[in-house]
């Protein structure tokens, strides 16, 4: 997966990790701002209120 | 295909680490940032006061101990306080909306911390009972268990502060309602003005409840001037 990934980029080894970079953040905000909050939103019981 | 599951391995830890650590920093910051903006909405006051203080009775405070105003049931996820706890911080600053839903309130990073409709509204004599989180979505009530006895809490709405001192903390089972009862786990009718914060127990389980009681000492009106406390710790964040 990463290997084909590495040849599908374009420019020379340098450009290649800048962009690697760029995605690398890229997928990690994403996480950090919409898929970890939808997970622990639905997935994780979360409850602090006593029964009324 | 390998590195596709190790793609994922680390990802769950990354998601392991946001659910214990960052997302909570994060959501913090984001949850004082927007009880700050709805304080700046209300009047500034540059004025100083020197809270009530029962041990001393300083003269002062006498004037400020009058009954708070009342504030009548807002509209179910409205905003209408802060806390600000020193013992969390100084740059505690979260909002209270109300209803305890989770989608409207609890988990809603611009609020974090719910009242509890069918308990007694701010500033009457009786129950204002609160939840909010322990752990993720900005962890409101996250260092409910460092709370001392005596350590003052600050409720501001629009009209000034009504100042809480922490009495005492106890475990109770999810379906321990009482605990909301005006005169927490009693029937009897209520003379005191009690503010009780819940949230989850242990950390990140749902097994039991912390429950934190505090009892009303004194408001503080607008225009006479912030409590020193506040004050203090808005000069520092």
């Amino acid at each position: 997966m990463y290997s084909a990934l590495w040849r599908v980029l374009p420019g020379p080894r340098w450009l290649k990790i800048l962009v690697l970079v760029v995605l690398v953040i890229a997928v990690l905000a994403v996480c950090v701002e919409w898929l970890f909050p939808w997970i622990a939103e639905n997935f994780i019981q979360q409850e602090s209120t006593v029964q009324q | 295909m390998s590195d596709l599951f190790i793609t994922v391995g680390v990802l769950v830890l990354f998601f392991y680490v946001w659910y214990v650590w960052l997302g909570d920093i994060l959501a913090g910051a984001q949850q004082d940032a927007a009880g700050v903006s709805l304080s700046e909405t209300w009047e500034e006051t540059t004025e100083q006061v020197v809270e009530y203080d029962r041990d001393s009775g300083s003269s002062e405070g006498a004037m400020q101990s009058r009954k708070p105003p009342v504030v009548a049931s807002p509209r179910e996820g409205a905003a209408f306080a802060t806390m600000m706890v020193p013992r969390f911080g100084t740059n505690y600053v979260r909002t209270i909306a109300e209803s305890v839903d989770l989608k409207k309130v609890l988990n809603d990073p611009s609020t974090g911390i719910g009242h509890y409709s069918s308990t007694t509204p701010l500033g009457a004599v009786g129950n204002f009972a609160l939840a909010g989180h322990r752990t993720t979505f900005g962890a409101p009530f996250g260092q409910i268990d460092k709370l001392r006895v005596g350590d003052r809490i600050y409720v501001e709405t629009q009209k000034g502060w009504y100042v809480y001192r922490f009495r005492n903390i106890e475990f109770v089972w999810p379906t321990q309602s009482d605990v909301l009862s005006d005169v927490p786990r009693e029937t009897i009718v209520a003379k005191d003005r009690i503010l009780t914060m819940t949230s989850c127990h242990p950390k990140t389980s749902t097994a039991e409840r912390v429950i934190a009681y505090s009892v009303f000492e004194s408001f503080v009106p607008r225009k006479s001037g912030a409590p020193a406390e506040v004050a203090e710790m808005r000069a520092e964040s």
